[in-house]
């Protein structure tokens, strides 16, 4: 099966062909998947070698040049080692560019710590204006991906190892109501590859489902007319638990309780699979419900 | 921003004029080191070496000016009135709360400025990814980097120095402000740490106006014993600092 990783470098590629404006900044992740764009386009399509913060330094350069450029790694080294790049060389001097990560909060749970970036969204939200894409499909990589090379601003793509069964985006940057019903007591973003798991925990819960692959902006106009101004919202996010809840909150109309599911803050010193690491921290299906059901309180009735 | 662009005096200003002009935002005659080291520096590449053009700062065929050493920009902004990328009466506000004028510039807020510079050790991979734009581009436009010798200790600057020198982009050539001022010194010359990467080095007394300008004005003759393009780094030596 095409893993949203595989869709990257193939669409990346037909871009870079395509498109003379499109850019690509690399270092060393992924520079094999794209060797042939890599020696065709020299200068727009350069592998810096294991250099993140020359990577956005160049990919800055790039776009005061006009180019549009993609960068990519692993996603502690792509934000967290290079935050004040992304700071200062791409927010500051007022140009983009597309970072697309690899990773995710634990894709790789045997490498540890020093390739999990569950904090990733967290730390790019003390930035201005950019644009988060949590995608939880290889389609809806390649949908978001064509979106963000036509426009200019800085942006994020989140490409993981897990993926629903379908895609389910349709307009980039909007919500997705999946099920609503007229006396639900709450309503539940699912973001990007947490959808599916999120709709088997809650399938006989009489609780509005909406399916979030863009996290910023905030999707609040959707939000607010699903849930309307009395219901309770539970965030179930693949990376930082809470990371939203503000958006949540200062969502003017909307004035729930929230409930903000994610990765916990603290450092998991274990190894094994995501499947494992999501079981511990209560986000597969089984724990997503535990915590949605004890967040309702009898609240939530079972559909007949 | 305040006032208009006036390109039709800066023909009035000339090297003597700078540090009066200097005065404007100091408020006496005292300058501070981090000011006065890139004086002379600055001076000839916007008097002799840069390709700009004050009335169409933006335009695509000009060279790139990256100050990234972006502290102490009094003579940064001095050179740049007095050549007329913005009124010299902006000088007086330096710092004022409406003054486009901080004590770091901001690309945004001043014309001529090409990056928004204070953080030490980011105009230089800017400068890379600029000259790699420029190379796809089919552009002769050069890109200038001023970077100070303690701001070198920034290992940002040298996976910057490592590419551009493998990379053989010799549209960029860099200027070291050398004061000494290097917490722990380069042994061995600061040209040498360019060199090993596949730079040409060239010392120059900062304050020799002839010895920068040929230094400067020569970057399509340099290359690196092989053959092949390099970048160009030009180490100007002025008094240590506090001297």
């Amino acid at each position: 099966m095409t893993t949203m990783r595989d869709r990257f470098y193939s669409v990346t590629e037909e871009l870079l062909a395509t498109d003379e404006c499109a850019a690509l900044v690399l270092a060393d992740i992924g520079a094999a998947r794209v060797r042939t764009a890599l020696d065709r386009y020299p200068g727009r399509a350069t592998n810096v070698g294991i250099r993140e913060q020359a990577m956005v330094g160049v990919a800055a350069g790039l776009a005061m040049e006009g180019f549009r450029p993609i960068l990519h790694s692993y996603a502690p080294f792509l934000v967290e080692r290079t935050f004040e790049q992304l700071k200062l060389d791409l927010s500051h001097q007022g140009v983009g560019a597309i970072l697309a990560s690899v990773g995710a909060s634990y894709d790789w749970a045997e490498g540890g710590r020093t390739h999990q970036a569950p904090g990733d969204v967290a730390v790019l939200d003390t930035l201005p204006g950019w644009n988060v894409h949590v995608p939880g499909h290889p389609d809806e990589v390649e949908m978001l991906l064509r979106y963000e090379m036509d426009r200019s601003g800085p942006a994020y793509i989140r490409l993981g190892s897990q993926s629903n069964a379908r895609a389910t985006l349709t307009q980039p940057g909007r919500f997705v109501p999946l099920r609503t019903y007229d006396d639900a007591v709450a309503t539940i973003v699912a973001v990007g590859p947490f959808l599916d798991r999120t709709v088997e925990a809650v399938r006989d819960l009489r609780v509005n489902v909406v399916y979030a692959a863009t996290v910023r902006p905030f999707d609040s106009e959707t939000l607010l007319r699903v849930a309307g101004s009395q219901q309770d919202v539970i965030l179930v996010e693949p990376y930082l638990a809470g990371t939203s809840i503000r958006e949540v909150t200062e969502t003017r109309g909307l004035s729930p309780r929230v409930l903000g599911l994610g990765v916990p803050r603290s450092e998991f010193r274990r190894y094994g699979n995501a499947d494992e690491h999501d079981a511990a921290h209560g986000l597969d299906a089984a724990g997503i419900r535990r915590s949605v059901v004890a967040f309702l309180d009898e609240r939530a009735p079972v559909l007949s | 921003m305040i006032g208009s662009m006036n390109t039709n005096t800066y023909t009035r200003y000339g090297y003597a004029d700078l540090l009066p002009l200097m005065e404007r935002m100091t408020g006496d005659e005292k300058h501070d080191d981090a000011s006065t080291s890139t004086l002379d520096i600055l001076w000839v590449l916007y008097d002799k070496v840069l390709r700009v053009f004050p009335d169409q700062p933006e335009r695509g065929d000009r060279d790139r000016f990256l100050l990234s050493k972006g502290h102490g920009p009094t003579a940064y902004y001095a050179v740049l009135a007095a050549k007329g990328f913005f009124p010299v009466e902006w000088l007086d506000e330096f710092g004022a709360f409406e003054s486009p004028l901080g004590h770091h510039p901001d690309r945004a807020l001043v014309p001529g400025v090409e990056i928004s510079s204070g953080s030490l050790g980011h105009g230089l991979p800017i400068a890379v990814g600029r000259a790699l734009a420029l190379r796809s581009l089919g552009s002769s436009s050069r890109v200038v980097v001023l970077v100070g010798d303690a701001e070198l200790d920034e290992g940002s600057n040298h996976e910057a120095i490592a590419v551009a020198g493998r990379l053989g982009l010799d549209s960029i050539t860099v200027v070291v402000v050398d004061n000494g001022s290097a917490t722990h010194g380069w042994p061995g010359g600061i040209a040498r740490r360019f060199e090993v990467e596949g730079w040409v080095g060239r010392n120059v007394d900062g304050r020799s106006h002839d010895e920068l300008e040929r230094a400067l004005s020569a970057p399509a003759e340099s290359r690196a014993s092989d053959g092949t393009a390099a970048p160009l780094v030009v180490v100007a030596r002025v008094e240590q600092r506090g001297a």
